[in-house]
């Protein structure tokens, strides 16, 4: 089961890709490939201030994951105690199916092996009772690694929130 | 938990020249990963510069070894030195200088900050009062602001983030421009219902975190002070009993503010009236927890100096000095009940002499604590006033960071001695007769900091891996240098353990308290100064002086009658510089995870600006000044002004040794000709920039 999913407040978030460069040295990945990315969408013009959306785009660890299904050499896997998606480097052959499969872009190309590389949540500092780098290293704390459940109740609540502040003046 | 192998040294980052508190993992003698020291920060939060420094420790693109030139100034041909070779040359050249024209004749320079009292004993010691810093291309203007109005530089006082209710940012890209702890204290409070208030000639990822937007032509943002000051003190808003206990010459702020109302304001900046009333109100209601933030980049126009005093005196009518939420005092050791750290630079004996920058006697509102570095190309040309021989360049590289750099390097080629102490190859290093490899702060320790605030520490970087080339860390190339020009008693240490016991001596602590957090806290509770009976304003008169003695005593006026900035001329547009969250100036552009996430600049321009000039998004444009050209992308956006380019800062770097960053993006800094100039408040106006923009012509090629 799919236990663990990266939340991101998007207004902690300030696009500073602090997340992206502490990826990159943890996991030790070469220019050009990405684990994760920070997307800027805007700034977008409005009512009032032009905003900007800076949107965390790791791998979603998919229950049913396409990229998984598509690796013929069983490369691709998911870990069976967590749901974490990984690629075996190994087993890898460098054919792409994965790329070619995941709607989202997640695993990525690396020119320097020639094999897929993609976000395993860091799963050697989960194991080891820490939080994945991009979590740990965040700047302003706007991500945080929590289950599902606990992520849709904190849309919820920061919904609500805006929602009665917006309609109320007290 | 973690390998055995692995251990964590706390430190101080050099990432920038923020130095946050950072973790440092190490696994085999290696760097693994920085982080935030979670004991100050509450969290391994670092930004991207600061985590990206594991590049630097492994890069074979910076200064590997001493490296004495073997050809004209600027060739590029170097040869490798040893040690002993390249500090003998220094050494030998300075005293035939020293001898020959005095101790006065050299100059120092740094970046600045706390980490410098090294420096500053060093050029002391030598009988040289000239030492100056990069303030003048960045926060001249504020200090010298504080400093006539409060007696004191602007970091004697500290901004209460995480209690404020209500800011101000007057360009001060918090979000961007960021400094870790600071912008994590903003976003919580911001979370707890602070309100921002944001003016900037251009949209950055500030401005779309702000609840009120005013995008400004450069320089009005003075006007729109004007009038908050106007409704404020018209409506009777301000803190009556804090402007009572500590202001002076509320009379003459009220004749002077009279024509400064905010319809008069609204012509001025395109403000309406009632925003600017809104705001004032906002302000008064939100006071004291009030920040009306200076920003630290503000070598602006020529009047950036009324600009700043307009910001504290709107601070001061608020009441937000030591106002929780507000601006706080930074405590030091003697308030916590320690005698002070001990002070290499308090050692040698003072020296008498004018300064070659005239600050003292020409410029007698200005601090020598910054100096004038624009000078110093002039006084080396004229030996004005008197003959400038040798310049140490150490860490700070005034071809990037001043205006002009052809104008400053015409200075520094009449030199008989120039040496840059560097990490990385800069240009003024490039230009230099011996580079000193400094080691990168993960491989050094540095002498021990006061770090102030209402709760004041002790901070320390700390080696935490091996050199990996053959480089040294700062106590150890003074203290050789030093030991060389016979001033070696200054540095009563042979080992970076001996250099921080001495510090420490007088305060009964030592190197080991720092095991356990990474600092040392010299109290456990925040400090607070009374704010009725003891705020330690150092003016004359010991209070906030609005009509400063300081200004008055030196025939400038506290209150002139307020200019409108000067639009460009005709086919011109200002240009504006800034910062981005990934890079700082122009350190780390050849960082690799750093040079991947931005390799290049580009060119802002305002979109109805580039439909005249035929131009769209992509274009490879040509920025020129007179015959200083630059070429680079153009990016089309309606948030900017009209009358404003930007671009951001530090791109176009021009030593080849550098491959991932040679030649990216254009160089900001050539194209801010006749620029190295003294404005009122010691800083060089860098706004005052006028370019003209056109189209490349299509055989040349872009730089990125």
């Amino acid at each position: 089961m799919s236990n663990y999913y990266i939340y991101q407040d998007m207004k902690r978030c300030i696009g500073c890709q602090a997340c992206e460069v502490h990826c990159k040295t943890k996991n030790d990945v070469q220019v050009g490939p990405t684990l994760c990315k920070i997307v800027g969408v805007g700034p977008r013009a409005g009512n009032g201030v032009p905003r900007i959306n800076f949107v965390f785009m790791p791998c979603f660890h998919c229950e049913v994951p396409w990229c998984v299904s598509a690796c013929p050499t069983g490369a691709m896997q998911k870990r069976p105690k967590d749901g974490i998606v990984f690629v075996e480097a190994a087993k890898c052959i460098g054919c792409k199916d994965c790329i070619t499969a995941c709607p989202w872009g997640a695993p990525q190309w690396d020119p320097t092996t020639g094999r897929a590389i993609k976000c395993d949540l860091c799963k050697d500092r989960l194991d080891e009772g820490l939080e994945p780098a991009c979590v740990t290293g965040c700047t302003t704390a706007a991500l945080k690694l929590i289950s599902p459940g606990e992520s849709t109740r904190l849309r919820r609540e920061a919904f609500a929130k805006a929602l009665v502040e917006k309609r109320f003046k007290f | 938990m973690a390998d055995s192998s692995t251990k964590r040294v706390f430190s101080i980052c050099a990432g920038c020249t923020v130095r946050c508190p950072i973790e440092v993992e190490v696994e085999s003698g290696a760097v693994k990963h920085i982080w935030g020291n979670p004991h100050l920060l509450g969290g391994r939060y670092a930004c991207a510069r600061g985590a990206a420094q594991k590049a630097t420790y492994s890069d074979s693109e910076r200064v590997q070894h001493p490296m004495i030139r073997d050809g004209e100034r600027g060739s590029g041909r170097w040869r490798k030195a040893t040690w002993d070779e390249a500090l003998d040359y220094v050494a030998n050249k300075l005293k035939v200088i020293v001898e020959k024209y005095g101790g006065e004749s050299v100059v120092l320079g740094d970046r600045g900050g706390p980490v410098t009292d090294l420096h500053k004993a060093f050029i002391k010691a030598l009988g040289s009062p000239n030492y100056f810093n990069h303030h003048a291309s960045c926060s001249s203007s504020v200090h010298n602001a504080h400093n006539a109005m409060a007696g004191q530089r602007r970091n004697t006082v500290a901004y209460d983030w995480k209690n404020c209710k209500y800011c101000i940012l007057y360009a001060r890209n918090i979000v961007e421009s960021l400094a870790t702890k600071e912008v994590k204290d903003f976003i919580d409070a911001r979370e707890n219902g602070m309100k921002v208030v944001y003016t900037d000639a251009r949209w950055t990822y500030t401005a779309a975190k702000s609840d009120r937007f005013f995008m400004l032509r450069p320089g009005t943002d003075y006007a729109f002070n004007l009038a908050l000051i106007n409704v404020i003190v018209k409506e009777e808003l301000y803190d009556k009993e804090f402007v009572n206990n500590w202001v002076l010459g509320m009379k003459e702020l009220v004749a002077f503010i009279e024509p400064y109302t905010p319809e008069w304001a609204e012509k001025e900046t395109g403000i309406s009236a009632r925003e600017i009333k809104e705001v004032a109100h906002d302000l008064a209601e939100a006071a004291p927890a009030v920040i009306l933030n200076q920003g630290w980049m503000t070598a602006r126009g020529e009047d950036d100096y009324y600009l700043r005093r307009s910001i504290y005196i709107l601070d001061a009518l608020l009441g937000a000095y030591e106002a929780k939420g507000g601006l706080l005092f930074n405590k030091n050791e003697t308030h916590c009940g320690y005698k002070p750290l001990r002070k290499f630079a308090a050692l040698p004996p003072k020296v008498d002499k004018k300064r070659f920058d005239g600050i003292g006697w020409k410029y007698k509102h200005l601090s020598a604590d910054y100096g004038l570095g624009q000078m110093l190309p002039y006084a080396i040309l004229n030996e004005d006033p008197y003959p400038v021989k040798a310049f140490i360049c150490y860490r700070f590289d005034p071809l990037s960071a001043f205006p002009d750099p052809e104008a400053f390097k015409a200075g520094l080629m009449k030199l008989d001695l120039l040496v840059s102490v560097d990490i990385n190859y800069s240009h003024t290093a490039w230009v230099s007769d011996v580079i000193l490899p400094e080691s990168m702060f993960l491989e050094r320790t540095d002498p021990v900091i006061v770090k102030g605030g209402p709760k004041p520490a002790l901070w320390l970087r700390r080696q935490a891996v091996e050199p990996r080339y053959d480089s040294r860390p700062k106590w150890w190339i003074i203290k050789q240098l030093a030991e060389r020009m016979g001033i070696g008693q200054y540095f009563p240490y042979d080992t970076a353990e001996e250099m921080i016991a001495w510090q420490l001596q007088d305060m009964g602590l030592s190197l080991s308290d720092f095991d356990e957090k990474g600092y040392v806290a010299l109290t456990k509770e925040p400090i607070l100064f009374d704010r009725k009976q003891s705020l330690p304003f150092k003016t004359p008169s010991k209070k906030l002086e609005l009509v400063s003695t300081m200004l008055e005593d030196n025939g400038i006026p506290s209150f002139p009658a307020y200019e409108s900035p000067k639009s460009p001329p005709g086919g011109h547009y200002r240009l504006i510089t800034g910062k981005v969250a990934v890079h700082t100036q122009g350190t780390s552009l050849n960082n690799i995870y750093l040079n991947e996430l931005q390799p290049a600049n580009k060119l802002w321009i305002n979109k109805g600006e580039a439909e005249k000039l035929g131009l769209k998004a992509g274009d490879l444009v040509e920025v020129s000044n007179g015959d200083a050209v630059e070429r680079g992308k153009l990016a089309v956006t309606e948030f900017i002004h009209p009358e404003v380019v930007y671009t951001l800062h530090g791109f176009g770097r021009q030593v080849p040794l550098q491959t991932r960053a040679y030649k990216k993006g254009m160089r900001d800094n050539t194209l801010m000709k006749g620029l190295l100039r003294v404005t009122i408040g010691g800083n060089c106006p860098i706004g005052d920039c006028f370019v003209k923009v056109r189209k490349a012509s299509t055989d040349e090629k872009a730089k990125d």
